[in-house]
């Protein structure tokens, strides 16, 4: 991959210039679902986008130090790497990549929520400590069927290139895996039945409280570019192999567009659990077929 | 004004993010509020959000007739919402404290401690009239972006405004007349 494309596809296709509307589209599809689950019209289409637009014309309260310098850095960083995660992904065929690129996308998908971590504890409220308590609790949860899932997939095909995970024709595994990932989702974005890390009103906004202004706006758009990366992750690993580059991207996006409503609706449905027995579900309801999923991949390596 | 200005003042009056705060109010407003946010009446439409942080918030809206114990907080409340922003007094007690007048437990009205935008009289309102308050007060943060006339406080009309429901038509309930203090 030269430079050329890799620019390209960190900053127009799937990057920022794609990212950033369909990150607003993603939050609104999400509130519209849930409205609608709930009975209501909800929002408008724009709502995402003037909701950005209004927080960064809002004043922030005046942080002098290191502690107010790494308040303003923490959502930037989480932008930026959410990003990034996007960018990575091989949407249109033959686009390019590198051996490894998985491991490096999966690193930048965990930025965001170790900055989130950070800025909790950064913010010095006791609302945004234990809000960050808990995601540090929940990451560490669901990462290990996240990370085993995906390795499984990995380890099966023998390659940690993205691009060339893509092409294969789909197997067993690979279902496995993706469903393990699904799981996870909802954790790894905060929706409703593991939404403990920014439990509305319980907490008040958890690690997100003492966030005002700009840098909210900023926090909201890496969350929505969360949303684009991690059903993007799904539908680059659901679709199938095809050669036609507009066809390709229809349907990486119908495909994401398909988990975003999956999930919302999931949130609409079910309430909040609480963090013991939300850890006790991945650690001793999931785990087990993210064992299964890695020893039989290992077993088909050694077996090839 | 120009392009920037025009959008940032549209997604003022179409975000509004409201924070609710109980300052010893009978929670009778405090349930029409949350009715407001209902499937029925569904103020997401108008880009309304109950946001928990006060520092998320643009619009504060106060209950309650001012207690001496609560005042200290509806002051520490009202410094913590990032400018800019404005004020929604929810009902006849934190305009003229209502029927607790002259109790010596109250430290009211509201608006000898904050300067108070739109007051929405009732008792309790109803929750069209609360998102009608909401409205105009978002209203009043977009012009105070564009810089238009200084806004002095607004009180909403008792009568009932146009309903959006046919079954809201069916108690038009008498609410206690309310003044504003000057």
């Amino acid at each position: 991959m030269n430079l050329t494309t890799a620019l390209a596809r960190l900053l127009v296709f799937p990057g920022v210039l794609f990212a950033v509307p369909f990150a607003w589209f993603f939050l609104w599809v999400e509130r519209k679902a849930v409205a609608r689950m709930q009975g209501r019209i909800g929002p408008p289409f724009m709502q995402p986008f003037l909701d950005f637009i209004k927080l960064l014309g809002k004043d922030t309260p005046v942080r002098g130090g290191a502690g107010g310098l790494l308040m303003r850095a923490w959502p930037l960083l989480a932008v930026s790497a959410a990003a990034g995660a996007v960018g990575l992904l091989p949407v249109l065929p033959s686009s390019g990549g590198f051996e490894g690129d998985l491991i490096l996308l999966l690193a930048l998908l965990e930025v965001p929520s170790m900055c989130i971590i950070a800025a909790g504890f950064s913010s010095r409220s006791i609302f945004g400590e234990i809000g960050s308590a808990r995601e540090a609790v929940l990451s560490v949860a669901y990462n290990v069927v996240f990370l085993l899932a995906i390795v499984s997939i990995a380890a099966s095909q023998h390659t940690f290139r993205l691009e060339t995970l893509a092409q294969l024709p789909p197997s067993f595994l690979r279902y496995l895996g993706i469903a393990a990932i699904l799981v996870c989702l909802p954790a790894k974005l905060h929706l409703n039945p593991f939404s403990l890390p920014n439990a509305e009103q319980e907490i008040y906004s958890g690690p997100m409280t003492e966030y005002a202004g700009p840098e909210l706006a900023m926090w909201e758009l890496s969350h929505g570019l969360e949303w684009v990366a991690a059903t993007g992750l799904v539908a680059t690993l659901a679709a199938p192999h095809i050669s036609l580059a507009w066809l390709a991207a229809l349907l990486f996006v119908a495909l994401s567009f398909v988990v975003v409503l999956l999930l919302s609706v999931l949130a609409a449905a079910t309430a909040r659990l609480a963090i013991d027995t939300t850890v006790r579900f991945y650690w001793q309801c999931t785990l087990i077929f993210a064992v299964l999923a890695i020893s039989s991949a290992l077993f088909m390596r050694f077996r090839s | 004004m120009n392009l920037w200005n025009k959008l940032m003042c549209y997604s003022r009056r179409r975000s509004p993010w409201i924070f609710h705060m109980n300052s010893g109010s009978c929670n009778g407003c405090d349930i029409e509020l949350v009715a407001s946010l209902s499937p029925r009446y569904d103020a997401e439409q108008l880009g309304v959000r109950l946001e928990g942080s006060p520092r998320h918030a643009d619009i504060l809206c106060i209950t309650g007739p001012v207690t001496r114990n609560s005042v200290q907080a509806v002051k520490t409340v009202y410094g913590q919402v990032c400018g800019p922003k404005a004020v929604v007094a929810i009902g006849s007690c934190p305009a003229t404290t209502n029927v607790f007048i002259d109790s010596r437990t109250l430290d009211g009205p509201l608006d000898r401690h904050l300067p108070v935008d739109v007051f929405v009289p009732g008792c309790p309102p109803r929750p069209d009239a609360i998102l009608q308050g909401v409205a105009k007060a978002a209203q009043i943060l977009a012009d105070r972006a564009a810089n238009k006339a200084p806004v002095v406080s607004v009180l909403l009309p008792l009568a009932e405004p146009e309903c959006a429901c046919s079954c809201a038509q069916a108690d038009k309930a008498a609410a206690p007349a309310c003044e504003v203090k000057p």
